[in-house]
C-alpha cells in the first residue's frame, strides 16, 4: 500500500507517566483514509493514553507519529484544522446551553458546520436550549461527537464514543460514524464494547497492558481464535463414552461439573458427529451451545494469554 | 439523527469562515460572559465589590495625613479603587475561572482545537479585563465627580499602569490556578496576593506615609508600580526616573509570570 494512504502511522509508541507507570509500551499500526480503526481493550490497556498522543495532547516517551503526514503534538497548527476529536469526557462549561457550547466551539474551528446542522446530526436539535448541567450522560455524548464533527475533519478521534449511551444511541451513532467513514473521513476509535468493535471497525488492535495482543480485520482477528461447543454430560455418560474427540476434529476440551466443553476449527465436523452420536445413543444433550468464534472469546483468550506471557516475563527477569 | 447531511460538497465547505486567532478569542470570550452573567458569586465579588470598597475605605482615608505628602483623599482613593478592580475583578475571578475551566476539562477540550495555548488563556481573560476597564473607567468617572479628583496631568502613565497592571494580573491569575486544585480553594490561593498587594503595594496605605527602608522593599511588590504609575499620572509629580522604574519593575513581574506560566500551568486536572 503506498505509505501516503496511510493517513495515521503509529511507529514504535511510547508513553510513560510521571510516576513511571509505562501506559504504552511500544505499539505500532497504521490507519489508511476512510478506514474506522478501533483500539479495543480492557480499562487501563493503554487506549486513552495513545489517543492523547495521535491528538496531538501530550509527547510521545518514544516512537513516531504522524497523522496526515505531521507530528501532531510539534506541528499541530498544520495537523489541528484537519482533525476532529471527541474526549472521554465531557469538558464544557456547566452553565451553558448546548447551542451555546457549540457556538462557543464553531468560533474556534475553521469552516464550521452551522451549529443547527451539527446538533441535528447527533439528534440534540431539541435540546439546543437546555443547560449542558441538566444534560444526561448519553446526551453529553452525543453534544461532544457534534463538536468533533462541526468542521468536517479528514480524521476523527472518538474516544469511547458510546460509553453511557442507550442501544438507541449507539446504532444511531454508529450509523453517523459510518457515514462519516462513506464520505472519506478516517477513523480512529475506541471501545471497550466488543460488539461496537465487531460492528464498526474495518480494522481493529486489541491492546493489552499496553501493547497490542492482535491486530487485523475483526474477521482475522477472530478467526485465528477456535470455535466452541458445550453441553451437559447425559445421566450415566462419561467423557470417554462420547466419540474419538480426535476424529471430531475436536482440538482441546474441559470437563466443568456436568459441563463439556469442546474447542474445534472445525466446527460443522464437530457439530455434526457429536449430533449424530447422541442421535444413535438416543441421549439428549442439554443446554447445548454451538458457537464460531467470536470477538469476544477472541479477546478473552488473548488477555489470558498476554497474562500468562506476562508472568513467564517477569518469571524470567 | 441523520446522515442526510453528511455528504456536504466542497463549494459550500469553502464558502464557510475562515477563523484568526482574534475571532477564536472573541468566541471564547462570548462565551465567558455568558457564564459570568449567569454566576451570581462571581459578579458580586469581581463586579460589585470593588465598586463598593472604596466607599468603605473612604472614612479610613480621611483620617489618614494624606495631605502631609502632597496628596489629597480622592488622589489616595482613586488608584485604591483601581488596585481592588485589578485585584478582585481581574485577578482574583480569573485565578478562580482557569481553574474551574481545567477541572471541568474545558481547557483540554479546547486544546484538541485549533486554538493556540496563548489563546486560550487570552481569550478566557478577556472578559474580566474588559470588565476591569469598565469598572476602572466608572470609578474614575465617580471619583472625579464625588471626591473632586482634577483632571489627570500626565495621563499616559496612568493608562500605561492600568495596561500593565491588567496583563501582570492576568498572568498572575494563571500562576495561582496552576497551584490551585478546586474553585473553592481559589479563595485561599489567592489571598496572599491579595492581602500582600492592600498592605505593601499602596493600595490602602500610600507608599510615601511609610517608612522609607520599608517603602523601598514595598515598590517591588508586583501591584506597587502599576498604583505608583497611576497615582503618578494624576499627580504628574512621579520624576522619569521613578516612572521608569515602576514600568521596569511591572515589566519584570509580568514577564516572570508569563515565564512561569508556559512552565508550569496545569491544562488537565490531577489524576
Amino acid at each position: 500500500m503506498d505509505t501516503k494512504q496511510h493517513v495515521i502511522e503509529v511507529t514504535d509508541l511510547r508513553r510513560v507517566y510521571g510516576g513511571g507507570f509505562e501506559a504504552v509500551r511500544g505499539i505500532s499500526f497504521h490507519v489508511g483514509r476512510g478506514e474506522i480503526f478501533a483500539l479495543l481493550g480492557t480499562n487501563g490497556a493503554g487506549k486513552t493514553s495513545t489517543v492523547e498522543l495521535l491528538e496531538g495532547l501530550a509527547r510521545p516517551d518514544g516512537g513516531r507519529i504522524r497523522v496526515l503526514g505531521h507530528d501532531p503534538y510539534a506541528e499541530r497548527a498544520a495537523v489541528r484544522p484537519r482533525t476532529g476529536v471527541m474526549l472521554q469526557e465531557g469538558g464544557f462549561p456547566s452553565e451553558l446551553t448546548v447551542a451555546e457550547t457549540a457556538r462557543m466551539w464553531a468560533g474556534c474551528v475553521r469552516r464550521a458546520r452551522p451549529v443547527g446542522e451539527a446538533l441535528a446530526l447527533v439528534g440534540l436539535a431539541g435540546r439546543a436550549d437546555v443547560r449542558v448541567k441538566q444534560l444526561s450522560g448519553g446526551e453529553r455524548r452525543r453534544l461532544d461527537l457534534a463538536l468533533a464533527v462541526l468542521g468536517e475533519p479528514e480524521v476523527l478521534f472518538l474516544d469511547e464514543p458510546t460509553t453511557g449511551l442507550d442501544a438507541e444511541g449507539r446504532r444511531d451513532t454508529w450509523d453517523l460514524v459510518r457515514a462519516l467513514r462513506d464520505a472519506g473521513t478516517t477513523v480512529l476509535l475506541t471501545t471497550h464494547y466488543l460488539e461496537e468493535a465487531e460492528n464498526l471497525a474495518d480494522r481493529l488492535a486489541i491492546l493489552h497492558k499496553g501493547r497490542i495482543a492482535a491486530a487485523g480485520t475483526p474477521a482475522e482477528v477472530t478467526g485465528a481464535q477456535p470455535s466452541r461447543i458445550s453441553f451437559e454430560l447425559p445421566e450415566g455418560y462419561f467423557v470417554g463414552d462420547l466419540p474419538p474427540l480426535g476424529e471430531l476434529g475436536v482440538c482441546g476440551h474441559e470437563l466443568d461439573g456436568r459441563v463439556v466443553r469442546l474447542r474445534t476449527r472445525e466446527l460443522q465436523r464437530a457439530a455434526t458427529g457429536l449430533l449424530v452420536w447422541a442421535e444413535r445413543a438416543q441421549v439428549a444433550l442439554r443446554r447445548l451451545d454451538v458457537r464460531s468464534a467470536s470477538l469476544e472469546e477472541a479477546f478473552l483468550g488473548i488477555a489470558r494469554d498476554a497474562s500468562r506471557n506476562d508472568e513467564t516475563e517477569e518469571v524470567a527477569a | 439523527m441523520s446522515g442526510a447531511s453528511v455528504k456536504d460538497p466542497a463549494a459550500r465547505a469553502a464558502a464557510r469562515a475562515v477563523t484568526t486567532p482574534a475571532s477564536r478569542m472573541a468566541a471564547l470570550a462570548r462565551a465567558e460572559l455568558t457564564l459570568l452573567g449567569r454566576s451570581r458569586s462571581t459578579i458580586i465579588a469581581a463586579v460589585f465589590l470593588p465598586l463598593v470598597l472604596p466607599v468603605s475605605l473612604a472614612s479610613v482615608v480621611e483620617d489618614m495625613d494624606v495631605e502631609d505628602v502632597g496628596l489629597s483623599v480622592g488622589l489616595v482613593l482613586l488608584p485604591a479603587a483601581i488596585g481592588f478592580s485589578l485585584l478582585f475583578g481581574v485577578y482574583s475571578a480569573l485565578a478562580a475561572i482557569y481553574t474551574a475551566r481545567r477541572e471541568e476539562l474545558v481547557l483540554k477540550r479546547l486544546r484538541t482545537g485549533e486554538l493556540r495555548d496563548p489563546e486560550i488563556l487570552g481569550g478566557a481573560a478577556l472578559t474580566v479585563v474588559a470588565t476591569g476597564l469598565v469598572q476602572t473607567l466608572v470609578l474614575v468617572a465617580g471619583c472625579t465627580v464625588l471626591l473632586d479628583v482634577p483632571a489627570p496631568k500626565a495621563p499616559h502613565l496612568a493608562v500605561l499602569g492600568l495596561l500593565l497592571g491588567l496583563v501582570m494580573c492576568a498572568a498572575l491569575a494563571a500562576v495561582t490556578a496552576a497551584v490551585t486544585r478546586t474553585v473553592e480553594s481559589a479563595q485561599v490561593t489567592t489571598m496572599p496576593m491579595v492581602l500582600v498587594s492592600m498592605t505593601g503595594s499602596g493600595v490602602t496605605v500610600p507608599l510615601e506615609l511609610l517608612p522609607d527602608r520599608l517603602a523601598s522593599v514595598c515598590e517591588l511588590l508586583p501591584l506597587s508600580p502599576v498604583i505608583t504609575l497611576i497615582r503618578g499620572g494624576w499627580t504628574g509629580s512621579l520624576s522619569a526616573y521613578d516612572a521608569l522604574g515602576a514600568l521596569a519593575t511591572a515589566l519584570a513581574w509580568t514577564l516572570l509570570a508569563v515565564f512561569a506560566v508556559r512552565r508550569w500551568f496545569r491544562w488537565e486536572p490531577r489524576r
